[in-house]
């Protein structure tokens, strides 16, 4: 029981992970699929701001008669992947803008129908 | 002053340039800048090649914070031998691209371009020259994001969702390099990558980095486009504009297969990875796999540059087979495919490009009788055509020697004999083209009939290709001693005994 809570975070991510993944997977519209994906990524970040933490620790921010702080690193490091994914997710939607406007859909297996037939 | 910052110069021209190509926003303008730019940025990693060479190994910290807190460039012969490929034919495929892309990109869209094509030859560039696991991701997506964008430009409609697949597979690719990386500092707390390969060795067989590693090799094969993963490859080579194939057959999987060999190597350590954790059989299996199902795959297609896409992937299995022989001998025939396969394969997809340009389809019959109309263009194909099957004095044959010399060092006969029945597909499909061009008349409608040679600008890059292939066909050496010297110089550094024979 107390690997289930102990690590009750790494779980969340685990979960968010594979229910991003699957989303990606087995969607057929365009749009369920970037939001698949940001599901995907965001569980990373959490990933990443899990390890961060340092029991006991504070803020790290410099104050008086405070010794232990959390690692600032993961956060920065996962800043720069939240700006990696908000650009994948710009240039996945405006696809997909471009998509409707040249197949009228934006289902998957109606384009790749409509491609069949030419 | 530039001395001083020669291994941060290819990417931070390329990077200052962009922004400024799309504010020239005027097509013959930012054409000539980025030429300029991409030749600027080549002629400053021919100077790194030259340091690393004399000294070895360079190491930059970028902004002035010393390494292991600050980002640390490294260059030494490995990634200077492959950014001096990359930039070189970056310079060539923009010369080409004139020309090309007027036929196959919106005028409006010509800024753009360029734009995205010199973010993409920053993004490559630093995947090289970075010496830190984080910042490979984040250039890895700065390129991945130029070469979406770059996929969808073409006119035809299918290039959108081509490049829609492409960016949802390469998204999960890079977030698994992410995820791996991020395994990786859980337990050493550290992004340098000979931080981390001192304290991965320290930590040996502990289960995170074990996981760490899966998710890192898978991710990186998406990239590299390995057998079973490379889905995305065919449709997003086969709809991209000719310039853009060009340059991504020529530069991107090659760079994603560099940062295979470095993760192997520089920061698992060979030991670890192919002993340990088993992945040389695993990629061995995978690449001859690749060989033979996408070889078969690529002689049963009708469009010529679905053909090229599939041979890339075939290809790709020999680069990766050279990698997983573990010895000198195997890593280096795995890094002159790479500098090779660019020289091939650029010229291979311009001459599809010029065919295009021309007859405005690149359907197997649209090259009937070309022999007679674009006889240049035809005979570059013919010999860069002939260089992909391994043809003795072109760069191919070199790159198969070296191959089945390793295979054979290791007692593997069946191996060297698999690289060589790759071969006769590449013979059947290369064929079809050639038949096509040279034994069957052209139709007889007159359009056909007024088919003339390409253009000075696009055949002087694809000549220059060609030319390359016979020349290091021949003159083997420099290209040799360099993949040997960096070959020997990765194993040295990854802590391995060669495998006696």
């Amino acid at each position: 029981m107390s690997f289930i809570i102990d690590y009750y975070n790494y779980w969340i991510v685990v979960f968010l992970m594979m229910t991003g993944f699957y989303i990606v997977i087995s969607a057929n519209n365009l749009v369920k699929k970037i939001v698949g994906l940001n599901i995907f990524q965001t569980s990373v970040f959490m990933l990443y701001i899990t390890m961060g933490k340092v029991s006991g620790g504070t803020a790290p921010i410099v104050a008086e008669g405070v010794t232990l702080y959390s690692n600032p690193l993961p956060h920065v490091l996962i800043l720069t992947a939240i700006v990696v994914g908000v650009a994948t997710t710009a240039v996945g939607l405006s696809l997909i803008v471009r998509i409707k406007r040249a197949y009228g859909t934006v289902e998957e297996n109606e384009f790749q129908n409509e491609d069949d037939a030419i | 002053m530039f001395e001083q910052h020669l291994a941060a110069l290819p990417i931070i021209i390329p990077l200052i340039a962009a922004p400024i190509a799309l504010i020239l926003g005027r097509s013959l303008l930012t054409w000539g800048f980025a030429t300029l730019i991409s030749a600027w940025a080549c002629y400053a990693s021919w100077h790194l090649l030259l340091a690393a060479l004399s000294e070895g190994s360079l190491s930059y910290a970028m902004g002035g914070w010393p390494p292991p807190w600050g980002i640390e460039m490294r260059v030494d012969a490995a990634n200077a031998f492959v950014l001096l490929a990359v930039t070189a034919v970056s310079t060539l495929v923009l010369v080409y691209s004139k020309n090309s892309i007027e036929k196959e990109i919106d005028s409006a869209q010509h800024p753009l371009f360029y734009t995205a094509h010199l973010l993409c030859l920053a993004g490559l560039s630093g995947i090289l020259v970075t010496g830190d696991a984080f910042n490979l991701f984040v250039f890895l997506e700065i390129s991945s994001l130029a070469t979406y964008t770059l996929v969808s430009l073409a006119r035809d409609r299918r290039c959108l969702t081509a490049a829609f697949r492409y960016l949802v597979m390469g998204t999960i690719g890079a977030t698994f390099i992410l995820i791996g990386v991020g395994m990786l500092y859980m337990k050493t707390g550290t992004l340098n990558m000979l931080d981390l390969a001192e304290r991965i060795h320290l930590a040996d067989g502990n289960r995170t980095i074990n996981t760490g590693l899966a998710f890192i090799m898978v991710g990186v094969s998406i990239k590299l486009a390995l057998f079973p993963l490379h889905a995305w490859l065919p449709p997003a080579y086969t709809h991209a504009p000719s310039a853009v194939t060009a340059f991504l057959a020529s530069t991107a999987t090659k760079v994603a297969v560099y940062v295979m060999i470095r993760f192997i190597f520089t920061i698992f350590g060979a030991d670890y990875v192919f002993r340990e954790m088993g992945m040389d059989l695993i990629l061995m299996v995978l690449a001859i796999v690749a060989i033979f199902k996408c070889s078969y795959m690529a002689t049963a297609q009708s469009n010529v540059k679905t053909v090229l896409a599939y041979s890339s992937v075939a290809q790709i299995g020999y680069m990766v087979l050279g990698v997983s022989l573990v010895s000198v001998t195997g890593l280096m025939a795995g890094l002159i495919h790479i500098f090779n396969h660019a020289l091939m394969k650029g010229a291979l997809f311009m001459a599809v490009g010029a065919v295009f340009y021309r007859v405005g389809s690149v359907d197997i019959k649209a090259f009937r009788g070309l022999g007679k109309q674009m006889p240049l263009t035809m005979a570059a194909f013919t010999i860069a055509g002939l260089s992909i099957i391994g043809v003795p004095l072109t760069v191919g044959f070199v790159s198969k020697w070296y191959l089945v010399t390793a295979a054979l060092e290791q007692q593997h006969w069946i191996l060297a004999f698999l690289v060589l029945a790759g071969s006769l597909l590449a013979v059947i499909y290369i064929g079809r083209v050639l038949e096509a061009a040279y034994f069957q008349s052209a139709s007889d409608d007159a359009s056909a009939a007024e088919v003339k040679e390409a253009p000075w600008l696009m055949l002087i890059p694809m000549w220059s290709l060609v030319i390359a292939n016979i020349y290091f066909g021949i003159e083997t050496s420099i290209t040799t001693e360099a993949a040997s010297s960096a070959s020997e110089w990765l194993f040295q550094n990854s802590k391995v005994l060669e495998v006696s024979p």
